[in-house]
């Protein structure tokens, strides 16, 4: 036989695809070959996204083609897709947690009897073989998904997407929502999938994951293609700087402030069980970074000082008075803010405009007389629209059509419209582009300089170390250490959140 | 190619054609149309469609189905529903008829029903807001609870010993019947009050996400309680618009009337899902369902088809909504 180098696995060529008066790809080129680990970086609204639909069927292109193993392929649909080797986990995942694990990695293709009914004991034997050959035998295949951990429930998305014989998989955003400990363990799965031959497109907005696990990786700007670059060959400010066109010479802005009086102090403050005997104290013109794992109380604690779960014991003392926070609407009078995890949860309002969203926290005050006055509340919305570089169609923009990052200007506007002396931000820059990302970190920087005093929960330690003045850092509802800026470095933080203690 | 074409498309004529396009798919224009195209086709047909006698006999006893689907419409905007207002229509009507016939002063009888009809309401609220019940659940169970007790009480029996003055809905100032005035300004004052109001924006944000109303200072639990009440006044209005039609009452639920109520909601655009939706949208569809019901008899159709062209209606409001987000979302 030739020596001939085997075809990648999946190769786009010059793919476009057009909405009504959008550009979304346009001459995309990309391919993964066996055995690699393919990251796609890129803002969102880069094209990403549609490049994965493209991809996995959702989509067809208008023009260019897709090449299976060497050989053109039409993917009309998902099940095409599918029946091709290529399997897509999203960020939501997709399974049905009143069923077992078994039961969600055989979903629609589950071992028949020749009776034709489902053949339980094939079904759990080979979907135990299944979660054995990703090491992942600790995930019992009778329990329901319900019970299992964000972590856990990914792994058995992959290993449903390993019962479709899948060769290639798409994983968009794997570790937005997981803990430190189950990204490690993600990894470890990626890692043996690819020693077995699979073909693997990572989307993440991480950049040190990427240059950790991928091989190569590829930058969409705008929807077009910018270019291919092998990890070991390029770094972190080369990719950046390829992302959004421009370098970014200071990935945190960081001005130098004096902190001012005492905006917030928290005494032996707690909500059993979730969170006990909180003793901290935040200044005006500071910004203080709270860290923990996921479920570590740092949420919890922010949601206390907010009213949403009022506190069970100790003191809170707002500008030196004592004061007793049991509502959001309270809080918002004592002039907090609280802009919270979960964007479209808990922060928007998606089906009104963008302008009703921002002047939801201050109806009474635009209100005199008990009638919304239009003109203030259109120049209030055209203020911070301005302020916050929030870019839309206009007031009138329904937020529900603006891209996450938009979306999340949109909740910060809305909270500093109101004119806080407190401001709680929680994970704020979570799952938006790198662009968007600093934009919201210069802003925080300028808030603290005129004074405002700021909370800031994070679960990206990079953002807490580039960020904060001081760091609390939180483990079972418990604040187990103070560092300062200086002191502070990824691993002292990380060894406080996870309770390793150094020798 | 055309691509070229499509994505460099002048800003100016594409914001002329955004401006006709939200003018042609607004749902209130869409009904208004389908009002006027109705009436010239069935009045070209038959021409006593569109008769002055007609048009209003149309309007007078249909005005009330109106006014029930602006409550309607406020509490499916706050993310919930009343599938009791069939029942407590019947209620009010024949405690109305009631009390009026005992004797007491007309004015009593006219307004104890929309006290009663903001209590009944409010006991709903308070078990939807305060107790999490579904309001699904809690108007089935107000459902069978008022159709049962209105049976029971009256045992069917027909009021018919109304005192003169009793029959509000008859009087016309002007010649035009009173229920149109009802429906024509409280649909305009509701309107610009859900607009322009405080609380009538907080219905749509605790419809639209309740959690994320209450972060925003919202109190979710009393906004419903209040969306219920208002409810209440707007059925208790309607229950008198509708005892006072006739010269009797029936003391019977009119059949499928919480449908048609909440028909006329969907199909005015305010989304099953909360949030979105106007009352003058529910008004014309009310207005344009009752059009519809009227055409069948002089195009010579069945009245059991009414039935099936609501449930069409209904459908195919919902598929064009859904067409239209979907849209939007793809953009």
């Amino acid at each position: 036989m030739s020596q001939q180098i085997k075809p990648p696995v999946v190769h786009l060529k010059n793919i476009s695809k057009n909405f009504p008066g959008v550009r979304a790809l346009h001459n995309v080129s990309f391919d993964v070959i066996e055995g690699e680990v393919h990251a796609l970086l890129g803002e969102n609204g880069a094209g990403k996204s549609t490049l994965i639909k493209v991809l996995s069927g959702v989509y067809q292109q208008e023009h260019g083609e897709i090449l299976i193993d060497g050989n053109p392929c039409l993917l009309h649909t998902p099940h095409e897709a599918q029946r091709a080797g290529i399997a897509t986990i999203y960020q939501e995942l997709l399974l049905l947690p009143e069923l077992t694990v078994a039961e969600n990695v055989y979903l629609g293709h589950a071992p028949k009897t020749r009776w034709n009914t489902i053949n339980w004991s094939e079904l759990y034997s080979r979907a135990e073989d299944i979660l054995s050959s990703l090491d992942a035998e600790d995930i019992n295949v009778r329990n329901l998904v319900g019970t299992l951990s964000v972590g856990d429930r990914q792994r058995v998305e992959i290993a449903k997407a390993l019962s479709q014989q899948a060769r290639v998989l798409i994983m968009d955003e794997p570790t937005a929502s997981l803990t430190e400990t189950d990204v490690n363990r993600l990894f470890e799965t990626i890692r043996l999938l690819k020693k077995n031959g699979v073909a693997i497109i990572f989307i993440s907005h991480r950049l040190g994951e990427v240059f950790e696990l991928a091989d190569r990786v590829s930058i969409l700007r705008d929807g077009g293609y910018v270019g291919t670059k092998k990890t070991s060959e390029t770094n972190q400010g080369e990719l950046i700087s390829m992302m959004v066109g421009r370098t970014i010479d200071t990935l945190f802005p960081k001005t130098v402030r004096k902190a001012g009086k005492v905006v917030l102090e928290l005494k032996n403050y707690e909500r059993i069980p979730l969170t006990k005997k909180t003793n901290i104290k935040i200044h005006a013109g500071e910004i203080v970074g709270l860290s923990g794992l996921v479920g570590s109380g740092r949420t919890e604690l922010a949601q206390t000082i907010f009213g949403i779960t009022p506190a069970t014991g100790g003191s809170l003392e707002l500008n030196g008075e004592s004061v007793n926070i049991q509502s959001p609407e309270k809080a918002k009078k004592l002039k907090i803010a609280y802009l919270p995890e979960d964007r479209s949860q808990q922060g928007l309002i998606q089906p009104m405009k963008i302008l009703e969203n921002i002047s939801l926290p201050l109806l009474n005050e635009i209100s005199p007389r008990g009638i919304i006055n239009n003109k203030a509340e259109e120049q209030l919305a055209k203020k911070m629209i301005n302020q916050f570089n929030i870019r839309s169609t206009g007031n009138e923009q329904i937020v529900e059509l603006l891209s996450g990052g938009n979306q999340q200007k949109v909740v910060l506007a809305k909270w500093l419209a109101t004119k806080p002396d407190l401001l709680i931000l929680d994970e704020p820059t979570r799952g938006i582009d790198v662009g968007a990302k600093a934009e919201i970190h210069k802003l925080m920087d300028k808030l603290a300089s005129e004074g405002i005093a700021i909370l800031m929960i994070s679960s990206e330690l990079p953002e807490i170390l580039g960020m904060s003045d001081r760091i609390f850092v939180m483990r079972e509802g418990v604040i187990v250490a103070e560092l300062n800026r200086n002191d502070a470095t990824q691993e002292k933080v990380a060894e406080k959140m996870m309770g390793v203690e150094q020798q | 190619m055309n691509n070229s074409l499509i994505i460099k498309k002048d800003t100016k004529s594409e914001n002329t054609l955004q401006i006709f396009k939200t003018i042609i798919f607004n749902q209130e224009m869409v009904l208004l149309l389908s009002i006027l195209f109705l009436l010239i086709v069935v009045g070209f047909i038959n021409p006593r469609y569109v008769s002055n006698r007609n048009l209003i006999s149309l309007f007078l006893g249909n005005a009330y189905i109106a006014v029930a689907a602006i409550g309607m419409s406020m509490v499916i905007i706050s993310g919930n529903i009343d599938i009791s207002v069939g029942s407590l229509i019947g209620v009010l009507a024949t405690i109305s008829g009631t009390i009026a016939e005992a004797g007491f002063p007309i004015w009593i009888s006219w307004t104890i029903p929309l006290a009663i009809g903001m209590f009944i309401n409010f006991v709903m609220g308070i078990l939807v807001a305060y107790f999490r019940l579904p309001s699904i659940v809690v108007s089935l169970g107000f459902m069978s609870i008022l159709k049962g007790g209105l049976i029971m009480f009256t045992g069917g029996a027909w009021i018919s010993n109304l005192p003169d003055g009793y029959a509000l809905s008859q009087l016309r100032p002007l010649g035009i019947p009173m229920p149109i005035y009802f429906m024509v300004i409280l649909t305009t004052l509701t309107a610009y009050w859900m607009k322009m109001s405080p609380l009538g924006r907080s219905f749509y944000a605790v419809g639209g996400n309740s959690e994320a109303a209450r972060l925003a200072g919202i109190q979710p639990k009393l906004t419903v309680l209040k969306v219920f009440i208002l409810h209440g006044f707007f059925v208790g209005i309607a229950s008198v618009l509708f005892s006072t039609q006739l010269s009797v009452i029936q003391s019977t639920v009119p059949p499928y009337l919480e449908l048609t109520i909440i028909t006329a909601s969907v199909v005015g655009g305010v989304s099953i899902l909360g949030g979105t939706g106007t009352v003058i949208g529910s008004t014309l569809a009310a207005v344009l369902l009752a059009a519809i019901s009227s055409s069948m008899i002089f195009v010579n159709l069945s009245p059991f088809w009414l039935r099936s062209a609501q449930g069409l209606l209904i459908l195919a409001t919902v598929l064009a909504d859904l067409y239209r987000r979907q849209r939007q979302l793809n953009k």
